[in-house]
């Protein structure tokens, strides 16, 4: 079966022949598209790096992240110390595999909970349209009027800084995009021939929108995921920059960037590697979108290739 | 013409309505109470009460927001609680520097993305083309605030080109001035430059491929033309927009741009008010931006009308 999908009119032949096993073979064969995209494969290699060390993080520091070495301040990049001190003598490469966890979960859970809360308003707007569309789309679109960062800034400023709280304003400020791509979505698919089968059945308007509508666009939905992701890790790495997210002595990448920059002359290691870091992981996210976007696109696949 | 502009004015009407009732909830949503804040931790009742009385922090919600909505009417945006400063004044010498920031790094996001997008678009799968995809997928995950620390590296402290920061009076020191003026601008640029390199390129290559580009070579009208006379306009029309739309972009770089740089912009303002919980300057700097978002998307409009003589608005 995997090389006879290779062959399109093969793959027609068994749309036609076994309908059953229809939906699986798109997911293979959306896998097997990514896996020949290359950027889309370099992203995947480089989220799926930066999610493992931020899982094993405590097992690869070499020290802990608050261990001070008061005689090595400002140490440069040696063999003991990968990417140099910092002000306190504390490792740098150490902090920065710490700070992977804060920048990896902000991007999972933010983005878990911007879209968990905007699909849902986005499916029931979308379906059920009249006044809750009307008020939820335009109250979106008033969030939307801020510039992203701005609207996290004046959340923090309301909830006051902090690492859940900074967490929570990322996952806000990516809830409009989610239900406006979701609203969208069902507006496009309920007027179909298998929603209206799904209604002629008798299918409640809860399974016809989880069962029926929400599996239809799964693929717009993770290249939304996977992007959105990338856009968290820079916001939360700003908002630490700016001082309102992860407080120190806590390690973040965007919170060691922002001591670092009072320092530059003495240790411009401190400035340059917590950057490599958020870029390495937002390059893996935006390349994984990349890929997902042509991958999960029959049309986009073949311009591609 | 003229109705439109009007239309359009008088919609911005509802969404100034609700910016200026979450403006105002800024202080009120403040954990703590104002007169608290202004007064210290040291205050006695009376005198708390007596602040209340003098800021209308006594009166019903609805009422002190009229009040408020009067004064931002006439132009009185409240005092910094910190040094007494009217915000009003705040903004007015923060303004010219962030403006002059946006034109700049606009400038440089123009000067980067044109010559890469066409050039990308006229060969795609080309050198040029590469390094347009792989420039805006760098310039998209670089944080702003990290650019700037590798420039400052780099021109400053390695090179001893330009300042680290700050910005001299341009009268006294225009040369410093100017200098001062390039690595935020640059920082700024390069990151506007990303999708606009993207979105020019993907444009060219529509119009590039349309019936009408055709008949202009089979008339034998030189590349360089066709390319300028033709192509060129039509590709332009969505790629404004783009432009336009990264004025948000515009001012979010310049919170944090202008921060890294001490650029005395509008945008770090936005932060120090953050910083010293100086809520009515936060509440004057966040109207500032929202309201030169929406002017500027009306502009984007406005705009294609003068590019492209096909769009009229009635």
């Amino acid at each position: 079966m995997a090389t006879s999908l290779c062959n399109p009119e093969v793959r027609g032949l068994r749309a036609n022949l076994e309908p059953t096993q229809r939906v699986e073979s798109l997911t293979l064969l959306a896998v097997r598209a990514l896996l020949r995209h290359r950027s889309g494969v370099a992203g995947l290699i480089l989220t799926a790096f930066l999610v493992l060390v931020a899982l094993l993080a405590p097992l690869l520091a070499p020290y802990d992240e608050l261990e001070m070495h008061p005689a090595d301040r400002f140490h440069p990049p040696s063999a003991a110390y990968w990417f140099g001190t910092d002000e306190f003598g504390r490792d740098i490469f150490s902090r920065i595999v710490m700070g992977s966890r804060i920048s990896v979960s902000v991007a999972f859970i933010s983005i878990a909970i911007a879209t968990a809360i905007g699909v849902l308003v986005g499916l029931v707007a979308g379906y059920a349209e009249g006044w809750f569309d009307a008020l939820t789309m335009r109250f979106f679109d008033f969030l939307l009027a801020f510039p992203a960062i701005l609207l996290a800034i004046v959340i923090l400023a309301i909830m006051g800084p902090g690492a859940l709280n900074a967490m929570l304003a990322v996952a806000i400020v990516n809830i409009p995009a989610f239900a406006r791509l979701m609203r969208a979505n069902v507006l496009a698919e309920k007027g179909k021939d298998y929603v209206e089968a799904a209604r002629a059945i008798g299918a409640r308007p809860a399974r016809i929108l989880f069962r029926t509508i929400l599996p239809n666009t799964v693929s717009t939905l993770l290249v939304q995921i996977t992007v959105s992701m990338a856009s968290a890790v820079l916001l939360e790495s700003a908002l630490s920059f700016l001082g309102l997210g992860t407080p120190l002595p806590r390690a973040s990448w965007g919170t060691m960037l922002s001591i670092g920059r009072g320092y530059l002359p003495l240790a411009p290691w401190y400035g340059i590697f917590p950057g490599l870091a958020i870029t390495f992981l937002v390059m893996g996210f935006y390349l994984l979108g990349d890929g997902l976007r042509d991958a999960l696109d029959p049309r986009r696949q073949k311009l591609r290739r | 013409m003229g109705k439109y502009v009007l239309k359009r004015l008088l919609q911005m009407i509802p969404a100034l309505f609700l910016v200026s009732v979450a403006v105002f909830s800024i202080t009120h949503l403040i954990p703590g109470d104002p007169a608290q804040i202004i007064a210290g931790p040291n205050a006695t009742d009376a005198q708390l009460a007596a602040l209340r009385a003098q800021f209308g922090l006594d009166k019903p919600l609805w009422v002190q927001y009229l009040i408020w909505l009067q004064h931002v009417l006439q132009g009185d945006l409240g005092k910094s609680f910190i040094n007494n400063v009217p915000a009003a004044t705040l903004l007015r010498y923060r303004i010219p520097a962030t403006v002059e920031l946006a034109v700049a790094s606009t400038l440089v996001a123009v000067l980067i993305a044109f010559p890469l997008g066409i050039l990308a678009a006229l060969k795609p799968g080309s050198l040029a083309d590469f390094s347009c995809t792989l420039f805006s997928a760098l310039s998209f995950a670089i944080p702003g605030f990290w650019l700037a620390i590798l420039l400052i590296l780099l021109f400053s402290l390695a090179l001893g080109w330009l300042p680290p920061s700050g910005r001299p009076v341009l009268a006294e020191d225009p040369v410093g001035h100017l200098k001062a003026l390039v690595m935020p601008a640059l920082t700024l640029g390069i990151g506007i430059a990303a999708k606009l390199t993207r979105y020019l390129r993907s444009s060219m290559l529509d119009v590039l491929h349309q019936d009408y580009i055709c008949t202009a070579r089979a008339k034998g009208l030189q590349e360089r033309i066709i390319l300028v006379r033709h192509a060129l306009p039509n590709a332009l029309i969505p790629v404004v927009t783009v432009l336009g739309l990264q004025v948000g972009d515009l001012l979010s770089g310049a919170i944090i741009v202008e921060s890294v740089f001490a650029w005395p912009g509008v945008g770090r303002l936005t932060i120090q008010a953050v910083g010293w919980r100086d809520y009515s300057i936060l509440q004057a700097n966040v109207l500032f931006i929202v309201l030169a978002f929406m002017v500027v998307n009306l502009l984007t409009d406005l705009t294609y009308a003068w590019i492209d003589p096909r769009i009229r608005y009635e």
